[in-house]
């Protein structure tokens, strides 16, 4: 089993969620996160004063997901997030030691 | 008595008072989005609690102070008043001859007119405070403060004292307002120092919408503060109204066009912000001038003004919300253009024509720049005095914890917003 994780950009979260669904995946977990890759972050101007934001606000996605899943889910995701500019995100996958289902407390790939 | 009450003066001057009360709670929203988020509630508490305590002390003594005795050209005014002895439905105590004696208003509206004025007048203050200051030393800073500052001066310009007997003008509060408060602004921030984290940490507004909310209130209620000033239902009243439009609004298109020259953007703040500068600007000269002439002011105000942001900068103090820039540049420019545009067509009041004015002259400048520099000394002084006193007694400035925490939640056990 295994745990994908993107950080995406805010405003592709609806296409990537439809891309997801259409992958077969039945749930995700969807975190507001902030921080900073290659894209700088941006600068606000307040009366003449220059304030740099540096962390800029990103989607974390999590999807649990059987090892024979895993490229399609990433192939789905990667072309659902892509604007082929800077600031696109990542995606990484690791590997999960287990799973449990919490409501009948089914394990492993059952649980997914 | 011999009273000629007008009802038509009457009822302007009623709505007028309602309408700069309301402008304490417009200020408190222009100076709360300014803030962080954390901040809000104590700046608004600081202004609304402005209506609180001066109000009383205004009724108690300070209406006396700066109006007892009014045309004494002197410094102070008497204890006459005190406790609204004699501030009654009817006209002015003094008769018809009287100094004030020109009213045809009940003269306890007089009074409450001019007690909205004493309200806002300390409440600008705290913009240039924000985020560092401790509750009860600003309550006790305030209520000092309109005693032995704002009393006395109301009474040099406003009252009949030395300013005015001199021949300085001051149609709305130019000095009276905005010198004043600036002026007492800058000793306050020079004895609290810095906010914790000024100027490395960023500290952006939490909520531009509440400042153009309160830029519109302003606005709104200046239109009394300017027109009422009048104390009539007249043509000079028409007239100031008329400046109240023209010179916010070119002040706005000042501000914005050197902010975009500088910085690239025409913004939101710089909008609200240069409107104020116009407000502040002509509010001495509101019921003086005419024609073209507060569009002149207007653009210079909003220019000027942007330009002495930089002024904090440069000399190392922490202006918060640029109180200084704003309202004691703003002040000292609309104060000594007026001795350029005042107009004795427009007011006859004007006995010293400014000197674009057909027959003007620079008599009139030279009495404006000595008000303006007396009410600046006189402020500072004193307002630096009362906040080392303060400072060194009860405490002023709130702690590094407490910044660190928010004013809200340390000082007043509240936040504004559940996450």
């Amino acid at each position: 089993m295994k745990l994908i994780t993107a950080v995406i950009k805010p405003f592709k979260l609806d296409e990537v969620k439809e891309a997801l669904k259409s992958a077969g995946v039945n749930g995700i977990t969807v975190t507001e996160v902030q921080g900073f890759g290659r894209q700088s972050g941006h600068t606000e101007v307040y009366r003449g004063a220059e304030y740099t934001v540096e962390f800029v606000p990103k989607i974390k996605v999590e999807i649990l997901a059987d090892d024979d899943q895993v490229d399609v889910i990433t192939d789905a995701l990667v072309a659902s997030a892509r604007t082929e500019k800077i600031g696109d995100g990542k995606l990484w996958v690791t590997d999960v030691g287990a799973v449990q289902r919490i409501r009948t407390g089914e394990k492993g790939p059952d649980a997914i | 008595m011999d009273f000629a009450l007008d009802s038509g003066n009457t009822a302007w001057m009623l709505m007028s008072t309602a309408l700069v009360l309301f402008m304490t709670p417009g200020l408190a929203f222009f100076y709360g989005g300014m803030v962080r988020g954390k901040n809000v509630l104590a700046m608004l508490m600081q202004n609304i609690f402005a209506m609180g305590i001066l109000a009383v002390l205004w009724a108690v003594i300070v209406f006396s102070l700066a109006f007892g005795d009014a045309g004494n050209a002197g410094f102070i005014g008497n204890l006459d008043f005190a406790f609204l002895t004699d501030v009654g439905i009817g006209g002015a105590p003094g008769g018809p001859e009287s100094f004030l004696g020109f009213l045809t208003i009940p003269f306890v509206l007089f009074c409450a007119f001019q007690m909205t004025f004493a309200i806002i007048t300390p409440a600008l203050i705290t913009g240039a405070t924000a985020d560092r200051l401790k509750f009860a030393g600003y309550a006790t800073f305030i209520a000092v403060w309109l005693v032995l500052v704002y009393g006395p001066v109301a009474h040099m310009v406003f009252g009949g004292g030395w300013l005015a007997d001199m021949g300085a003008l001051d149609f709305a509060g130019g000095a009276v307002v905005h010198i004043n408060a600036g002026a007492a602004a800058l000793a306050v921030i020079l004895v609290i120092g810095k906010r914790k984290g000024y100027p490395n940490e960023p500290m952006p507004p939490h909520n531009l919408p509440f400042t153009v909310l309160g830029t519109g209130i302003l606005w709104f209620g200046w239109a009394g503060f300017n027109a009422g000033s009048a104390l009539a239902a007249d043509g000079i009243a028409a007239q100031a109204l008329m400046n109240t439009i023209l010179a916010p609004s070119t002040a706005m298109l000042g501000w914005l066009l050197v902010e975009k020259l500088k910085n690239g953007h025409a913004t939101t703040l710089g909008a609200a912000s240069g409107a104020v500068a116009g407000m502040v600007a002509i509010t001495p000269c509101a019921g003086f001038v005419g024609g073209m002439a507060p569009i002149y002011i207007g653009f210079g105000a909003g220019a000027v003004c942007y330009l002495a942001l930089g002024l904090k900068a440069k000399f190392g103090f922490d202006d918060s919300l640029d109180v200084i820039a704003v309202h004691l540049v703003g002040g000292l420019f609309g104060s000594i253009v007026l001795g350029l545009f005042a107009d004795p067509a427009i007011n006859a009041f004007v006995t010293e024509p400014g000197l674009f004015i057909t027959n003007g002259g620079t008599e009139l400048i030279k009495d404006q720049v000595v008000a303006s520099v007396v009410t600046l000394v006189y402020a500072f002084v004193v307002s630096f005095g009362i906040a080392k006193v303060i400072e060194a007694t009860i405490g002023l400035k709130a702690s590094d914890e407490q910044q660190d925490a928010g004013l809200d939640l340390s000082l007043h056990a509240e936040t504004a917003y559940s996450n």
